[in-house]
């Protein structure tokens, strides 16, 4: 740190930033400048501009089935995870029972196991029962990896509620149920929503888990990009993942009117 | 939704969880359970999973230098990057937290945001950056720093660059909430008292941040170790870590028993190093402030 005074950056914390934002920028402006390029490999530099690797993305099988496998994926595994997180939420944040730590641990603890253990115990369990190649399967653990995601921001958006217009509600005679609906859920679904916006991206995203229980017929857009990526280089890769960097922002902005980025980013409210 | 006013119901809160509960049991504790037995399989290049039991393919791991190296280059790995992930996390998120608003929410974004990403994409990414051809031996031959292409490409130095860029996130959103505690006012009176800037980093600042720090650094770390898709492409066939090794063992040569007792040690050791170390915080920081 070589600021003279506390709490103003000098010009060398400035030139530090610059520095780390380019590192941080690099790799996705040049995934995105090599997708405009017109030679028939991935190079840099090029000299002329074209689109022809986005329709280039038309021809590809495995990525566009890949795309709409992973967005059917996404909505129903972001679906489910939202649907069980909400009462799990409702029970971690407003009662205190025995266990509630454990239980908020045990819903949590996909975040702490490696993604590649998680991909071979459900490779192995899906041979057992006769599940693979099920898409089905793939949904249910997919919401089960997910749901850490959507329980914090569920839990986040309960813990510090006001419940007073429920008590009200319920002394009027409202039943649990029209209490929930017309009163707690409106209160929370800011959260409810980001939640499962985020548990959508990192169902999309997901390859580590996913590459280990994906068959010929259940291969995701990020499974079928890296089996491109790994074994071959065409720059059909890279106008995809710029339709993935693109698509990527268009959610951030939603997450960003929904919520605030920075509470889905930290994590915290 | 009942409370303490309106009465409580008895059994609520296992009825509100139970969904989420069955779910996790059903299809992430019994996999789990299985994938532990599974290690314990004899297996048979002829004839695959045996239902006989061993600890051979335990003692493998600890006697065969091939394993035994693989835990300690992943280990290796996973230290670098989190200590270049704290050298560069922790000045970075004191320069943004300075920052005016508008810059403030700007960089948060764009720092942050690669986060979700995929991170298939990201290595794509610096596969591009670290080509034989690419903009980096560029830069570096026409500097005349290196002579011939240098090779970033299947190398570990590769790996952990491309770690440092998919986990410095983690690093600073680990660091925010410790520098929104900053207690500013002790650094003024350090530097009004005559103190340098770089004791007042040291002496003043620094100690405020270690709990952002550490819970960063063990993030950074259990990320690393379990990193798959970044190890795999930048690595290639020339450089193993654990979670590629499981890989090849499920995929490849197919003995299943052996990647998952490969699997098991690296859980045990994430678990290890969490619980090790929120242990080691914990006494540190009661030492501390009590």
């Amino acid at each position: 740190m070589s600021e003279r005074t506390v709490g103003r950056n000098g010009p060398i914390a400035l030139v530090f930033h610059a520095l780390v934002t380019a590192f941080i920028l690099a790799p996705l402006v040049i995934v995105i400048l090599v997708s405009f390029s017109d030679k028939r490999y991935i190079s840099l530099p090029f000299d002329g501009v074209t689109l022809h690797w986005y329709r280039e993305i038309l021809n590809a099988s495995d990525l566009l089935n890949g795309f709409w496998l992973s967005i059917r994926l996404g909505l129903a595994a972001a679906t489910i995870a939202t649907a069980i997180t909400i009462p799990a939420a409702l029970a971690i944040a407003r009662y205190r029972f025995v266990g509630r730590d454990s239980l908020a641990a045990f819903l949590m603890s996909p975040l702490m196991i490696p993604h590649v253990v998680l991909g071979i115990a459900f490779l192995r369990f899906f041979s057992i029962v006769g599940w693979t190649g099920s898409l089905g399967a793939l949904m249910l653990v997919h919401a089960i990896i997910i749901s850490p995601f959507s329980l914090r921001m569920i839990l986040s958006s309960v813990i510090g509620l006001e419940r007073d217009a429920e008590h009200a509600a319920r002394s009027l005679g409202a039943s649990r149920w029209m209490a929930f609906r017309r009163i707690l859920l409106p209160l929370i679904l800011p959260g409810v929503m980001a939640g499962w916006v985020l548990a959508f991206i990192q169902s999309f995203d997901d390859v580590t888990m996913t590459i280990f229980v994906a068959t010929p017929g259940t291969t995701t857009l990020p499974v079928a990009l890296y089996n491109r990526v790994a074994f071959l280089s065409d720059p059909v890769t890279t106008s995809v993942s710029t339709v993935m960097i693109a698509g990527t922002i268009v959610l951030m902005f939603v997450l960003d009117r929904i919520v605030g980025l920075d509470k889905v980013l930290v994590g915290k409210a | 939704m009942s409370d303490a006013a309106n009465g409580q119901v008895r059994g609520a809160p296992l009825l509100l969880s139970l969904p989420a509960i069955l779910l996790f049991a059903g299809l992430l504790a019994v996999p789990l359970a299985l994938t532990l037995m599974l290690s314990f399989h004899v297996f048979d290049g002829m004839r695959g999973i045996q239902p006989t039991l061993t600890l051979k393919h335990y003692l493998e791991v600890f006697t065969d230098g091939y394993y035994y190296e693989l835990f300690l280059r992943t280990a290796w790995m996973s230290l670098c990057v989190t200590a270049i992930c704290v050298v560069i996390g922790v000045p970075e998120t004191l320069i943004i937290s300075r920052m005016r608003p508008a810059w403030r929410g700007t960089f948060f974004v764009v720092i942050l945001g690669p986060l979700l990403v995929s991170v298939v994409v990201r290595t794509l990414g610096w596969e591009i950056l670290f080509g034989r051809k690419g903009p980096i031996n560029d830069v570096l031959v026409s500097l005349h720093l290196v002579d011939g292409p240098f090779r970033l490409m299947f190398s570990m130095t590769g790996i952990i660059i491309v770690l440092v860029h998919v986990l410095l996130p983690f690093m600073i959103i680990a660091m925010w909430g410790a520098v929104q505690k900053l207690d500013k006012q002790v650094a003024h009176a350090a530097r009004s008292l005559g103190a340098s800037s770089e004791k007042v980093f040291f002496r003043i600042t620094l100690p405020q941040l270690m709990p952002g720090l550490l819970s960063g650094a063990i993030v950074v770390f259990t990320l690393s170790a379990s990193a798959f898709a970044t190890p795999a492409i930048i690595g290639g066939r020339r450089v193993k870590v654990v979670t590629t090794a499981i890989y090849d063992e499920f995929l490849n040569s197919m003995n299943w028993p052996m990647g998952a007792a490969i699997a098991v040690l690296l859980l045990i050791g994430i678990v290890c190093v969490v619980v090790g170390s929120n242990r080691l915080v914990e006494r540190r920081f009661k030492q501390v402030f009590s």
